[in-house]
């Protein structure tokens, strides 16, 4: 059976946080449970500093296994990313699509 | 999850609950009566589907432990913390007899009507004050009344109108409208748009513009994500961001860059103007922000020679010596450039339909009461005789006039208070402790909250527990579209609305009779002007843009006869034209051109305290989780920002022995906090960035610890009394100064 994941262009994410608390919604997860999390990057050239944010999938993603039952409706984190930098499929497709996509992260998590 | 039996509502979020400024569209789950999640509505075009964190949150914030729920009235001393379940009618009779009474001994005018951040509640709380007969609207504490009045107030007089960057917000196939096109730069300035909810503006629209080829210039202290994506970040020093307009204005101007047939048609004063921008040039502006030269050169060129760009400006902007004057020079960028109700430029922003929750400019309380009942207000209404600008842009009260007249008792003494979604002493007032002195002192004070705050503990005599937006009927108007919020669930408690509470009260304290029974004939009154009431907006999906044609939607109306009242072409102010010389400022005594005013604190204004006070301290830094003062009890968004954070150059904290995560204080000539070092290059070496509205619920709220508000909130380094000659600005929000010491033997 093919399998989904989810590809995250990460060069959007700015680090708003909405994904982790769509999936603690979605799931009703307690403190420190989430599907995803968001980090920050900060990095510096001698010319000029970079703030950039990297969101990673924790073992509890579950790639909103009930919610995606009914058709058409994505993960929690998919629908909400504010910056719509997050993708959900079949992960050879996502593959496909992740060659012209820079800065990008694909993630398989069952 | 049982999604099947699940019923969604659909409604719109304009509330304290999500904090929002925006006006997202959103789906509110119920199930058994009860609100199971709330997911943005991807049928509307505010939000396309999307919600942010605040928005996701809002069950946690509607079914928390800590809410109150039923009337409460104070029963041991101020700030005791000891309080009885009442019912409304004990509250609204005890409400009653006292306001009446001060308005019998003292004039209506000794109660002011408090409030924090506009959402929805500007419509109830003035509807209720000019019911009682008071004139005075006041958001307690915010100095120099730094919060978006001051750049509306420089717009209104420079144009007529309000700008903001067109991201097609104005058009409901959004992205996909024909007549739209993206802005080729934005300029970014002073502003976090990532981070929170700007004045009916959705932050993340930029990225959405970003992906159909806009560019990016940021003017900003730190360097953020958007920086990092600029083609220029011109990192300023806080507070001088009226120097960098100035000389993006004189190279535009001297290198003939600006729109020509757009100035010489529609512009009024620009001679004036060319001959003020001369000594602001771009050499004396990097001596002064910071910025070199040839980087605000580069600017001003890549603004003005490709159109159309946009300005998105945030609210330090307000908060700057002369605000009002530093928004002046700002909107006369894109005045000089034709970047003006064009697509991709800075569309003129009128409410939807012509709707406005209740009236707030002069123009319209006359339309509704009449001259003579203005006239009365105006002649009461606190800071208005000193300040013309005040009285004759919009109903506030200055702030800053209000502290000073709590104090002295003249011309008249404040004798009770109203306040309602305001968070004084935690959140809006500068100089915290200077409030709570003054207005423990005031002889009835009413707060009308969901949570207890530091305000409401230290303040309250009598408080009233208000609903949130999944259990209220309510309606946005904000630029676009008009929407309505829909009632999902029945109140929690014996909650009610903000319209359910003013309306009850204002029947009991008006001197006419209100001529509304319910809060649904009042919602469809005022959407009257619109062609439209609740029930067919609720039915359309909760929202609608005016049709083709109409005055409030774009592009060019000042071609077409919208934006006048007398219908002719050209702008709504004294000369129909853009005034860049400003007739109404000149009306109202103030300078018609702009100017560069240093802050009051800073290395050049202050060196004497600048040698013991190095760092220069601002408090713009927003939390993406948070709104202002709200949130900090929300359990999935505390856990994503957990501690009150100061952020610390890496550099600079080194030298002062400081690492990640160590507590300190960040301390100045008017006090003193502990916040705990966030320590990252993209802070500026001389720049220490503080968030502001830090209160910890989890901790005692008696006095004298009011959750911990003293130990946390920045603003307890802020004062008032430095309010710019308008009465705008002028504020130490944004630009004061500040050292940095470690806590030894402190850290987690």
């Amino acid at each position: 059976m093919a399998r989904n994941g989810l590809l995250i262009q990460y060069d959007w994410c700015t680090g708003c946080h909405a994904c982790e608390v769509a999936c603690k919604q979605e799931h009703n997860y307690s403190e420190g449970m989430c599907g995803i999390k968001v980090y920050e990057l900060v990095s510096s050239s001698p010319e000029k500093v970079y703030v950039d944010f990297v969101p990673a999938l924790t073992r509890f993603c579950d790639l909103c296994a009930e919610r995606t039952k009914t058709a058409g409706e994505e993960p929690a984190c998919v629908k909400h990313c504010q910056a719509t930098c997050i993708a959900y499929g079949n992960l050879t497709e996502l593959g496909k699509a992740m060659e012209k996509q820079p800065r990008s992260s694909l993630f398989a998590p069952k | 999850m049982a999604k099947g039996k699940e019923n969604p509502v659909i409604s719109t979020l304009w509330s304290a609950g999500c904090g929002s400024h925006g006006g997202c569209g959103c789906e509110i789950y119920v199930k058994d009566g009860k609100v199971t999640r709330i997911e943005g509505d991807k049928n509307h075009p505010f939000n396309q589907g999307r919600l942010c964190a605040k928005g996701l949150a809002v069950s946690q914030y509607m079914y928390h432990p800590d809410r109150v729920l039923y009337p409460l009235k104070r029963v041991g001393e101020r700030g005791e913390g000891k309080w009885q379940q009442i019912s409304w009618d004990e509250a609204y009779d005890t409400i009653e007899k006292k306001f009446k009474d001060i308005r019998a001994k003292h004039g209506a005018e000794s109660v002011i009507f408090c409030q924090g951040t506009g959402r929805d509640i500007g419509g109830p709380i003035t509807f209720l004050m000019y019911a009682y007969g008071s004139p005075n609207w006041v958001q307690v504490g915010l100095a120099g009344h730094a919060c978006y009045t001051p750049r509306l107030g420089a717009m209104f007089a420079t144009h007529g109108n309000y700008c903001v960057a067109d991201c097609s917000q104005f058009l409901e196939k959004r992205y996909d409208s024909p007549e739209w096109t993206p802005p080729k730069y934005i300029i970014i300035w002073a502003q976090n748009p990532a981070a929170g909810c700007h004045d009916g503006f959705y932050g993340h629209w930029i990225i959405d513009c970003m992906k159909r080829g806009s560019k990016l210039i940021t003017i900003d202290p730190r360097a953020t994500w958007f920086s990092t994506r600029s083609e220029l970040h011109l990192q300023n020093r806080p507070g001088t961001d009226g120097i960098i307009a100035l000389a993006m204005l004189n190279v535009i101007i001297n290198e003939g860059i600006y729109d020509k047939a757009f100035v010489e048609k529609w512009c009024y004063g620009f001679d004036e103007l060319k001959e003020r921008v001369q000594e602001y040039t771009p050499e004396k502006a990097e001596e002064i922000s910071w910025v070199p030269a040839d980087l605000i050169r580069q600017a001003a060129r890549l603004y003005a020679n490709n159109k159309p760009s946009a300005i998105q400006w945030g609210e330090p902007v307000d908060a700057m010596p002369a605000g009002s004057v530093v928004a002046q020079a700002i909107t006369q960028l894109w005045s000089i450039t034709g970047n003006i109700d064009n697509p991709g430029g800075n569309v003129i922003a009128i409410n939807s339909h012509g709707v406005t929750t209740y009236p707030f400019s002069s123009a319209e309380l006359t339309d509704l009461y009449g001259a003579d009942l203005v006239k009365k207000l105006n002649e009461k209404r606190i800071g208005a005789n000193d300040y013309p600008m005040i009285k004759n842009f919009r109903g506030w009260v200055q702030p800053d006039v209000l502290m000073e007249q709590m104090e002295t008792g003249k011309p008249y003494p404040v004798k009770g208070a109203w306040i309602q979604t305001s968070n004084i002493i935690g959140g809006q007032a500068a100089d915290p402790r200077r409030h709570y002195e003054a207005m423990k002192k005031l002889d009835f004070i009413v707060c009308v909250d969901i949570f207890q705050t530091p305000t409401t503990m230290a303040l309250a005599d009598i408080f009233l527990p208000v609903c949130s937006i999944c259990e209220k009927e309510s309606f946005r108007s904000w630029w676009q579209p008009l929407g309505v919020s829909v009632k999902a669930i029945p109140n929690i408690g014996e909650s009610k609305s903000d319209w359910e509470i003013n309306l009850e009260m204002a029947k009991r304290l008006a001197t006419t009779p209100v001529k509304f029974n319910t809060v649904r004939e009042l919602i469809d009154d005022r959407l009257s002007a619109g062609n439209t009431n609740f029930d067919k907006l609720k039915a359309k999906g909760g929202w609608e843009y005016p049709p083709v044609g109409h005055r409030t939607r774009p592009y060019y109306r000042y071609e077409k006869g919208l934006l006048r009242k007398d219908g002719k072409p050209g702008f709504e102010t004294p000369t129909g034209k853009v005034e860049l010389y400003s007739k109404k400022y000149e009306e109202w005594g103030l300078d018609p051109l702009p100017y560069y005013e240093e802050p009051k604190e800073s290395p050049t204004a202050t060196p004497e305290m600048a040698e013991k006070y190095p760092l220069i301290l601002t408090t713009g830094r927003r939390s993406p989780v948070f709104f202002h003062s709200e949130h900090r009890m929300i359990p999935w968004l505390r856990e994503l920002d957990p501690f009150p954070v100061a952020e610390i150059n890496d550099k600079t904290a080194a030298s002062l022995g400081i690492g990640d995560g160590d507590w300190v204080y960040v301390e100045n000539t008017h006090g003193k906090i502990k916040m705990k070092a966030k320590v990252t290059p993209s802070s500026h070496p001389k720049v220490v960035s503080v968030p502001h509205g830090w209160w910890l619920p989890e901790t005692d709220g008696r006095a004298p610890n009011f959750f911990s508000t003293w130990d946390h909130n920045v603003n307890n380094l802020t004062s008032m009394g430095n309010q710019g000659k308008s009465g705008f600005g002028g504020t130490n929000y944004r630009s004061g100064l500040c050292r940095v010491q470690k806590i030894s033997g402190e850290k987690e």
